[in-house]
């Protein structure tokens, strides 16, 4: 397996040397094409390029196919972008790099390849960031998610001073160890690419070509959602009905990993994914609570503690399942 | 002999760890080759972001050939005990030799160890030092199960000589040691392989990794500073960001860049901790105008166009953050002119300081009347305290603390001032949270120490009150620190701040003990009289009337452990509150002293000369404690002052005794008319002329004077005991001598326990 892995990370590193040539040349112009080119970058690594999942979530971690698929023996590639929410970094729109709902792009490579540090340098490359010119660093970062219960060791990347990733080999995952480890990288992308196209307002930022027929920036596409999430994250999302969904999406979540195994028909099926979709959901319901600021400190960490719970729940079951390895 | 280099080729180790990396690599290592066998001349290890590395000069090549006589059982012994003496040996009987022994003839054993190669040895302890890397955070990668701070790459081992080097071959979970190795990430790439050290750190050169990492701050610091010499201005040196960023970059390459004007009149705190903190950027300094206005980043690389592109980079990024900075600045300016600082802190009530302890507006109002009470004892104005004390903490609040927590304080000082406040209450805004750490400055303004003390006595009651101290290693709420500070203001200061009456009043605050029911339980119900007494003045009164009496309350436990069990069964009828604010006291008192201990043994004075001290009433005035403790150290350093000791502890060790033995306490009072020698009556006058300097000494705490006539004892007392035999046939001469050595006791026990001092 060992020798296996090599061999696919010589050949990864062979069409980097010549796609870097190719890209150096030419920027990219606007917001998706970044995503263009890191989505091609992947794929041409290998990685099963996925949409993003259908539910809200923090982070781009939070995507079954990071959490559950660290997990496990089985190997796995995939990247893909994930539309990331944090209530509380809300700014109606008006900061020029905050919000409240923005993307990332993220990688995971299991087990991480001996290579991947030179493989991410590639994907920089290939989004015109020329490693000749700027500066690129490696600055220790410990990535931890206390309501994943996970944690690893890594870095955040920076280029000349601003981090443009984070770069994780996962140790453990809803308090299980990762073997084999998992290596994950994180773009995010609305800051990435203001750096690239040297944009400092983020609702300045060409969305789609700025010679397209009908040019879009970042702010025609959602300058008026972030107005709009922002008064209902702060001021106007009902509490009681956040807690009261908070609550039965934890004891879904419980009810699903608790019940019988086996259906009606006899078939053996655990439901680690339904059961972790009410997971991610008591996770947005408790940044949502916590953006409307009615959350005191002490509260804070019980909140965290019971969706750690639902997180350890989903690994236990999900590591019983084929995908997990079991 | 050889010279052994060995490098261990990693992803980017953590620039905070390299250091402690490097020295744990040559002990590891040189350790393991000295038990082996081996001497070497001379051993340096270094960093940097990947690699660790060490040459090892002048190894020797094998270890020695040990030879070892064993001597086993008796000629004739049974056969089972002759073949486990072989077994343990390795040996067949032929190897046996048989020689004379106290015992009859005995088989003996010559156990050879051969000598070992270098290599062999050289292996085996740097794969040992591999895999019990002491690393604070280490992980695995990939599918191994291999730990190190980072995936580890390569390891390269070579021992070389005149004619050349060896690899020492090694294989650690597949990595499989050579004699290459890599340089810059960036500008170059390739391996190469190398001969020896010299040979190593050449090509690492020419391949831009500079080995060394103080070579590498070196550099930095001789660049950063030219640069800002030729534009007139100056480096602000920060040792700790240097080392830092030594250990961020291979190939360190300084440029300059300048704050933009709209930022500059910022406070240089914030445009300090910004750069800093967030981009590991050096400030430049203006030595006219003492303004910061410039900036220096290392960059990891060279580039066609010199920087440019990274400085441009680097400019943004810091011009986005210092937008960020003004932005809150001038918020929290605006504010604090429009609602001063009690409306910028108005959010605290809502922010909790610890479930038990309720929120930080709870903990102010705490703070602010504990402040004013202090106020008097270190001279400050006792309006202004409680005034510092309730705005003090109103910028945890502002825009600009919450984006940059470590400037709390010193954002608090630049918006009391905007707001109009005493310059002596913008300094305690500053500088309350002080000292931070052992060898940190200690506030001396008045106003400031109120606050600083209030603040710090206020959250050991509070922990203390919830029984929530520092084990062992824990100390999850820094009360070690809280109370070190308490010590350095006191001490520093001279102050005189009794803890027995300071430490219980702020109990009662996180107890919710109220007037009422020290009214009740301290001074049988409230009469006219007592009415507007503080608290402190009702437990000063309970004091007085002896219901916690000082020891119980104040001293350490054992002494009086009877007494307090009466005591507080008394109380406890009455009430439990009370009851556990006295143990709290006592047990906080008892912390306090503790660190004390350290404190001063840092100082050179010795923890039984502490205790001899801490036995002594007063003891929760620490300034008073230190002093006594002081001169006695002074004391016994002299050689009257050993020889004292020592005949106090023989009257004592005699008189002791005597006392065991004959149930009797000898403490009548000699009298002088029975003494029948010089000697005795010597000590007769002396004691009388000691008494009679210690007595008033001790009233105006002249603790020196004391200890001298104390010390003016020695020689009569060494002249008693050649003299005088104390167990005489006559009872009553020996009842009287007995007497006189219970006064000697008597004396000295007014000065300080000597009981209590070793040797």
């Amino acid at each position: 397996m060992q020798t296996q892995l090599y061999e696919i990370a010589l050949t990864w590193q062979g069409a980097d040397m010549a796609e870097a040539a190719e890209n150096r040349s030419q920027k990219p112009a606007c917001f998706q094409e970044i995503i263009l080119r890191l989505q091609n970058y992947w794929a041409a690594k290998g990685c099963a390029v996925l949409q993003p999942y259908d539910m809200e979530v923090g982070a781009g971690t939070f995507h079954p196919a990071t959490t559950l698929r660290a997990l496990g023996t089985r190997h796995w590639a995939a990247a893909y972008v994930q539309p990331s929410r944090r209530p509380t970094d809300g700014r109606y729109g008006e900061n020029p790099n905050r919000l409240q709902h923005y993307y990332q792009y993220q990688v995971i490579i299991k087990p991480s390849p001996p290579d991947l540090q030179e493989l991410y340098l590639g994907s920089l490359r290939a989004i015109g960031i020329d490693d000749a010119l700027h500066d690129i660093r490696f600055v220790e970062d410990d990535w931890e998610s206390p309501t994943l219960g996970a944690w690893g060791l890594g870095w955040e990347v920076w280029c000349d001073g601003m981090e443009v990733s984070q770069f994780t080999y996962f140790q453990q995952v809803g308090g299980h160890d990762c073997k084999p480890v998992s290596g994950e990288l994180t773009y995010g992308l609305e800051r990435l690419a203001m750096y690239v196209l040297g944009v400092d307002h983020v609702m300045d930022m060409p969305f789609n070509a700025p010679d397209a027929l009908i040019p879009l920036t970042y702010g025609d596409v959602f300058r008026q959602t972030e107005q709009e999430y922002s008064r209902w994250n702060f001021d106007q999302a009902d509490t009681d009905t956040l807690l009261q969904h908070f609550k039965d999406a934890e004891a879904e979540c419980q009810r699903i990993l608790t019940a019988d195994t086996t259906d009606s028909a006899g078939r053996s099926i655990i439901m680690a994914h339904p059961a972790y979709d009410q997971c991610i959901k008591a996770s947005h319901l408790f940044n949502l609570l916590d953006a409307r600021g009615v959350i005191s400190v002490t509260e804070r960490q019980a909140y965290i503690g019971r969706v750690r719970a639902l997180a350890k729940m989903c690994a236990d079951a999900f590591v019983q399942t084929e995908a997990g390895g079991a | 002999m050889a010279d052994l280099l060995i490098e261990l080729f990693s992803e980017e180790i953590p620039a905070r760890m390299q250091a402690g990396a490097s020295d744990a690599l040559k002990k590891l290592v040189t350790d393991g080759l000295v038990e082996a066998g081996l001497t070497y001349a001379h051993a340096q290890a270094f960093a940097t972001p990947r690699r660790l590395a060490l040459a090892v000069q002048g190894l020797t090549e094998h270890s020695p050939t040990l030879r070892e006589e064993r001597r086993g059982p008796k000629v004739g012994a049974p056969e089972k005990a002759i073949e486990g003496f072989l077994r343990s040996t390795g040996l067949s009987m032929d190897d046996l030799s048989i020689q004379d022994d106290k015992k009859g003839q005995v088989y003996v054993a010559t156990v050879t160890t051969e000598g070992r190669a270098a290599p062999m040895i050289v292996a085996e302890v740097l794969e040992r030092t591999i895999r019990n890397f002491p690393w604070p955070k280490s992980m695995r990668w990939g599918e191994g199960a291999l730990r190190w701070v980072r995936p580890l790459h390569s390891i390269l081992c070579i021992l070389s000589r005149e004619d050349g080097a060896e690899v020492v071959p090694l294989d650690v979970d597949g990595i499989v040691s050579g004699d290459t190795t890599r340089g810059h990430r960036f500008m170059a790439p390739d391996t190469f392989s190398v001969a020896n050290f010299e040979d190593y750190a050449a090509k690492l050169k020419r391949s831009k990794v500079i080995l060394d990492p103080s070579e590498r701050a070196g550099h930095i610091w001789n660049e950063a500073s030219q640069l800002a010499f030729a534009q007139g201005l100056e480096l602000v040196e920060d040792k700790g960001l240097l080392a830092e960023v030594a250990g961020l970059v291979e190939w360190p390459v300084v440029l300059m860049g300048r704050i933009e004007e709209q930022f500059l009149d910022l406070p240089p705190e914030v445009l300090q901790t910004s750069m800093k903190e967030h981009q590991k950027f050096f400030s430049v300094r203006d030595p006219k105008s003492g303004q910061i206005v410039g900036f220096v980043t290392v960059a990891n690389r060279d580039t066609a166009d010199q920087g440019a592109t990274i400085l441009a980079g680097n400019q943004k990024v810091l011009a986005a953050r210092l937008s960020d900075a003004k932005f809150f600045w001038d918020n929290d300016l605006r504010l604090v002119s429009d609602v001063k600082l009690e409306g910028m802190g108005a959010g605290l009530s809502d922010v909790t300081f610890h479930n038990k302890l309720g929120s930080q507006a709870d903990r102010i109002d705490r703070i602010a009347a504990l402040a004013r009470e202090i106020a008097p004892l270190v001279g400050a104005d006792a309006e202004m305290a409680e005034q510092a004390a309730r705005v003090a903490k109103a910028d945890l609040r502002s825009g600009m603390v919450g984006e940059f927590p470590e400037l709390q304080g010193v954002m608090g000082r630049y918006y009391a001032l905007q707001g109009g406040y005493a310059p002596e209450v913008a300094d305690a805004c500053r500088d309350h949270y002080s000292p931070l750490g052992p060898s940190d400055a200690v506030p001396t303004a008045p106003v400031t120490v109120a606050v600083a003390l209030a603040d710090k006595l206020d959250t050991l009651t509070g922990f203390w009150a919830i029984d929530e101290k520092p084990t062992g290693s824990k100390d999850p709420f820094a009360l070690r620190r809280s109370a070190l500070g308490v010590i350095r203001l006191v001490l520093e200061g001279q102050l005189t701040i009794p803890l027995k009456l300071y430490l219980p009043v702020q109990l009662c605050e996180h107890l919710g003990i109220s007037h009422d029911m020290l009214d009740e339980e301290l001074l049988d119900g409230p009469t006219a009289e007592d009415e507007g007494l503080s608290k402190i003045m009702k437990i000063k009164a309970g004091f007085e009337k002896g219901l916690f009496d000082e020891e119980l309350a104040l001293l350490g436990l054992s002494q009086v452990l009877s007494d307090k069990k009466r005591a507080l069964s008394e109380l406890e009828s009455s009430n439990i509150l009370l009851q556990r604010m006295l143990e709290s006291a006592v047990g906080l008192t008892s912390f306090f002293h503790d660190r004390l201990k350290v404190y001063l043994r840092d100082q050179g004075i010795r923890h039984d000369v502490i205790d001899a001290c801490l036995a002594m009433p007063g003891n929760d005035d620490l300034t008073l404690l230190v002093k006594r403790a002081e001169a006695l150290s002074d004391l016994l350093k002299t050689d009257d002052g050993e020889n004292l000791l020592q005949g106090f502890k023989r009257a004592n060790n005699i008189l002791t005794q005597a006392e065991d033995k004959d149930g009797v306490e000898y403490s009548f009072g000699p009298d002088p008319k029975l003494a029948e020698t010089d000697a005795e009556r010597a000590l007769f006058a002396a004691l009388d002329q000691a008494e009679a300097a210690i007595t008033p000494a001790m009233q105006s705490e002249d603790f020196a004077t004391a200890m001298q006539a104390m010390a003016g004892l020695r020689a009569p007392i060494d002249a008693f005991f050649d003299a005088v035999q104390i167990n005489a046939e006559n009872q009553i001469l020996r009842r009287n001598r007995l007497n006189l050595l219970h006064r000697i006791r008597a004396t000295c026990l007014q000065v300080a326990d000597l009981t209590k001092v070793s040797g």
